[in-house]
Parts: C-alpha cells; sequence; structure tokens
C-alpha cells in the first residue's frame, strides 16, 4: 500500500503573530514553527494504517522553503519511511498554485491514498487537499474522523452541523485529517535517530499558476477598551444591565 | 462585459441553509456594485419548488439541479454542476460551511482558480472584487484580489447579513440537467448520523458560552450548558479541556478548533491563551468570567466579572432566564 501525506511547517499556535512594516508578510521574530497540528492526525493515520497491512510505505511530502526538511524529518521520526521536499523559491504562492506543485509531483506515482491535515494553522485554508485530489483525477473526503479500508474501498466519518456524514469512497482516495481521527504519537528517540538516515529527496517545486493576490495583510481590529463590571456573583446585575442596555445582545 | 455573481445554495432535507441566505444577501450587493445579474444555484432532490424562494433573496436566475444522485452531497459532482455555471462568472460565492468549505477547493481546482476561504468581508473596488479574511486563526487579516477569473469565496456564518425577503419578487427557476460525470460519485454520502442531541453547531451561533479549567470538572458542565439554552446558544470549550476529555473535539474553540464569531461569546474559567483567543476574538462582545484579575482573557473582553465562575455562572442563569419569561 503506498501512501502518501502532504505536511507543511507552520507558526506554532502559541505564537504572537505580528504583521510586518511591509503590510505583506509576518514579523518572524520570535515565532516557533512546527509540524503543522492537522498534519501529525494524517501522519498518524498513515502509520496506522500501514501497520495494519502488515506492508506498504508512507512518504512524507512538503513544499517549502529550506526548513520544511526539518519538518519532514519531525514526521520520518514518527515512522514514515521516506521524504520528498518541493523547493520553494521565493515566489507567492496561493492555493491553487500550491495544489499544482503537488499534484505534479504525485502524477504517475503509484499511489492508494493521499493524507492531508484538515488545514493548515498559518493560512487557514482547508482547501489544497480537495484541489489536489480534483487534479489527480481522485476522489475526496473532507475533515475525516474516522478511516476504515475494505479492500479497495474506505469508509469515512465526517463531521457536518448537526450529525455525521458517513461516505463511501473507492480507492486511490484523498482524505483530510480532523482532530479526533486518532492520538499522534510521540517521536522516540530511536525514532529521531532513524529518521535522519531515511531518504530525503529535494527538487524544485513547479511554479504553478496563482491566481489570487495578496493586497495587504493587517493586524486584527482593535478590541474596545475591557472593562471590569465588578467582582463575584453580586456584579451580575450590573452585567445584565450592560448586556441588554449597552451591548442590546440579550 | 463582466459575468453574473454565482451563489451556490446549501440546503439540507429540502430546507436552505441560513448562511446561504448571507451568501446570496451579500452576492446580491456585490452584482449591485458590478452591474451585473446575480445567479442562485443550487442542488438535491426535490426542492425545485422550494428553489422559487431564492427570488425573494434578490436573485435574478435561480438554477436548479434536481436530481435522486444529488439528494445528499456529492462533492465531486456538486462542483461539476456549480464550476459549469461559474466559467465567465465575476465570482462564485458560498457559506464557510462544512460542505461549503469542502465544494469550494473542488470548484477553484476545476475553474483553475484559488477561493479566498472563510471570508469576513467583501467590497468592489474600481470594478474589482477584494476579499478580507482572517489568517492565523485570526491573529491577522488578509485582504486578496483575483488575477483572472472568477474571485471563487466562502464566507463566514454569522458574518454577512441576510436581507429580509421579498415576497413580491417571484423568479423563474431553470432545471439544470445532471451533466456530472460518473467518476464524480466515487465519494457518496451512504448516510447521515444525526447528533442525539439538537445541538446549535457553534460556527452558527450567534450566542456562545464556552468553559476552560477553571470549570473544575466535567461534572460541572451543566452549568454551561444551562446558561447557553438560557440563551438560545451553543456550548463550546477551551483546548485545555478537550484535551483533558472532559468535553468531545467538535466542542473546541482556538486554533486547533473552531473559529467564531458569535455576537456574544461567554468565556468562563477561560484563561485566554493565545491560541483560544485567536478563534474568538472576533466575537461581536465578549464577557469574561475568571477568577485570575490577571487572565489574558479579561484584555479583550468587553465586559468581564472576577469571580468563581461556579457561583457566578447559576446566578447569570437565573437572571437570564428571568428575562425570558
Amino acid at each position: 500500500m503506498n501512501i502518501v501525506v502532504c505536511v507543511k511547517r507552520v507558526p506554532d499556535s502559541s505564537a504572537r503573530i505580528k504583521v510586518g512594516a511591509d503590510n505583506k508578510s509576518i514579523d518572524p521574530a520570535g515565532v516557533e514553527y512546527v509540524l503543522n497540528p492537522y498534519d501529525e492526525y494524517a501522519v498518524e493515520e498513515a502509520l496506522k494504517l500501514k501497520e495494519k497491512a502488515g506492508a506498504g510505505e508512507v512518504t512524507i511530502l512538503a513544499l517549502g522553503g529550506p526548513e520544511s526538511a526539518e519538518t519532514i524529518r519531525k514526521a520520518l521520526a514518527m515512522g514514515a519511511d521516506k521524504g520528498i521536499h518541493l523547493k520553494e523559491g521565493s515566489q507567492g504562492r496561493d492555493f491553487i498554485a500550491t495544489a499544482q506543485a503537488i499534484a505534479a509531483e504525485l502524477k504517475g506515482r503509484p499511489l492508494d491514498i493521499l493524507l492531508f491535515g484538515n488545514k493548515a494553522i498559518d493560512d487557514d485554508g482547508a482547501q489544497v487537499a480537495a484541489m489536489v485530489a480534483t487534479l489527480l483525477g481522485i476522489p475526496f473526503v473532507s475533515t475525516i474522523t474516522k478511516l476504515e479500508l475494505n479492500g479497495r474501498n474506505a469508509t469515512a466519518h465526517r463531521p457536518v452541523e448537526g450529525g455525521v456524514e458517513v461516505v463511501e469512497v473507492a480507492l486511490p482516495a484523498a482524505f483530510s485529517a480532523q482532530k479526533g481521527l486518532n492520538e499522534p504519537r510521540f517521536a522516540s528517540l530511536k525514532g529521531i535517530m532513524a529518521a535522519k538516515k531515511k531518504p530525503l529527496e529535494e527538487k524544485p517545486a513547479v511554479a504553478g499558476e496563482p491566481r489570487l493576490v495578496l493586497v495587504r495583510l493587517d493586524n486584527p481590529p482593535a478590541r474596545p477598551v475591557p472593562r471590569i463590571v465588578g467582582t463575584g456573583k453580586d456584579a451580575v446585575p450590573a452585567l445584565i444591565k450592560l448586556l441588554r442596555e449597552e451591548a442590546k445582545v440579550i | 462585459m463582466p459575468g453574473p455573481v454565482v451563489v451556490f445554495v446549501e440546503q439540507r432535507d429540502g430546507k436552505f441553509k441560513r448562511a446561504s441566505f448571507e451568501a446570496l444577501s451579500e452576492g446580491r450587493r456585490l452584482a449591485t456594485a458590478l452591474g451585473v445579474p446575480l445567479h442562485a444555484v443550487t442542488a438535491g432532490e426535490g426542492i425545485a419548488d422550494a428553489a422559487k424562494e431564492l427570488g425573494q433573496y434578490g436573485a435574478d436566475a435561480v438554477k436548479v439541479a434536481d436530481h435522486a444522485k444529488l439528494k445528499t452531497y456529492a462533492n465531486a459532482a456538486y462542483a461539476r454542476i456549480v464550476s459549469r455555471q461559474a466559467g465567465s462568472a465575476s465570482a462564485v460565492l458560498m457559506s464557510a460551511s462544512a460542505l461549503g468549505k469542502d465544494l469550494a477547493g473542488h470548484v477553484a481546482a476545476m475553474l483553475g482558480t484559488s477561493v479566498a476561504q472563510d471570508c469576513t468581508e467583501l467590497h468592489v473596488e474600481g470594478g474589482q472584487i477584494l476579499a478580507k479574511r482572517p489568517v492565523y486563526a485570526g491573529k491577522a487579516y488578509a485582504t486578496l484580489a483575483v488575477n483572472g477569473g472568477p474571485m471563487v469565496a466562502t464566507l463566514r456564518p454569522n458574518v454577512f447579513k441576510a436581507a429580509a425577503p421579498d415576497a413580491s419578487k417571484t423568479v423563474a427557476v431553470e432545471n439544470l440537467p445532471l451533466d456530472a460525470r460518473d467518476t464524480d460519485f466515487r465519494a457518496v454520502v451512504k448516510e447521515i448520523l444525526a447528533s442525539a442531541s439538537k445541538k446549535i453547531e457553534l460556527t452558527e451561533a450567534n450566542v456562545i458560552v464556552s468553559g476552560g479549567r477553571g470549570m473544575k470538572g466535567p461534572e460541572n458542565w451543566g452549568l454551561i450548558t444551562d446558561l447557553a439554552a438560557a440563551l438560545g446558544g451553543a456550548a463550546g470549550a477551551s483546548r485545555a479541556v478537550v484535551d483533558a476529555g472532559w468535553r468531545p473535539h467538535e466542542e473546541q474553540v482556538g486554533q486547533t478548533g473552531k473559529t467564531v464569531s458569535p455576537t456574544l461569546y461567554i468565556a468562563c474559567g477561560v484563561s485566554g491563551a493565545i491560541q483560544h483567543l485567536a478563534g474568538m476574538s472576533s466575537s461581536k462582545f465578549i464577557v469574561a468570567i475568571n477568577k485570575d484579575a490577571d487572565a489574558p482573557i479579561f484584555k479583550i473582553a468587553n465586559y468581564g466579572i472576577v469571580g468563581d465562575v461556579l457561583e457566578v455562572l447559576p446566578a447569570l442563569t437565573a437572571e437570564v432566564k428571568k428575562l425570558r419569561e
């Protein structure tokens, strides 16, 4: 079974994000980067599927600058077999151009299951997976919390407003992993050492044809000046009055 | 001559979603600003009659793909239908619902374009559509323009205003053929397991009452759900609480959970970790109840009460119930 997991290097969720002076990028000072948390679920699911099948290969694919190699090694340390690093130049890239580069790499490769995180926590897109699947001509199920294989078919659970869709799909297929799918394992020391020797292929990413142009990046609008209404349950009537008469929300 | 603004309208069990009316109303505004018609497109089974209603929200044309195979969501097939209506469009809009977020990427890839996802503002400047959307879960906002082709955008629920329907308006409904390919039905929804409770979805809720570590334990969660119920809202949770197993994943608010923009967000015993604040700081009014006066949540709250949530919450719920009587 050939499984490919697409991962991304993103600022940690505890990072303070400040817009840079150019109003086009974030100020990198003090920002720590991690393997996108949703991608960890995707990597874990791939490893579980391979373990259950008793055979197969898990390939980690990342598109990004030189530092993305480190992110791929993290997934390799969890137990994946090899990595592909699509090296990025300095050009801007929107979701479709990202998808085009990934699809160009995957086209023609043996592939049974393609996994993504539900979204990257930097650009909050949740779009690239559907685009890659469409470009490759394979079916896609997003934001899954359960995946079961049954020969060349799979059943996935996909939470939607007010319920869970049970989706049946024929392989090869793509999925994006939602929190709740599994508990990602920690890389063991042995895994970290082994990851250093695993094959990691580097190649330039295909440029693609971006369509969305970033006009500007702004800090969020300022919140109104906060007000402490009072202390303890005695403050409740004053709060109710403000919510009714000032905010007019209850 | 620029093409129409196309809005995909979502239905479940033949009922159109409120968030889609928000998208239609915003579509009307954009279409008027651009001087182009507004087209509503929808898909499902047995909905042709109900679709007449969409004209009341300002659509100049209503197009319906009505077929047994479209009863439940089939992403590639729905995308095929929408993309065929959108080749020359100025914009393709839909709600950033579970369905819309999934559909948009398929539609955009079929059109060879990208998606402005989860937008909170759209406007027309010099004949061009600009889309504003939160990134880093709202720690920053990106403004995007499209360079050729339609602006495909999903709209965050609860942010755009749905206009009141105008019952005097009637528009003929055009039936679309099912011109999807067989391969578009490889991912098929076999069934929908309905939630046991009739919970209000976090991302669609007008009011959210959210609990954190200060709730002390899952046994106190009734205090959260009581207030949420009294306000007609939804219950949320912090990551710490979800990771501790007190509450299910789908209730998590924050950068690795749901990003929400309700009118009123009441944070109860939530300290306000950066990743939580990112997920809810675009709420219109924020109330914080926390016994630690230095908790970061108070920095972004409109109104704060310093105190033990376990004491404040019952008092607050009782007052709200009194108002509702």
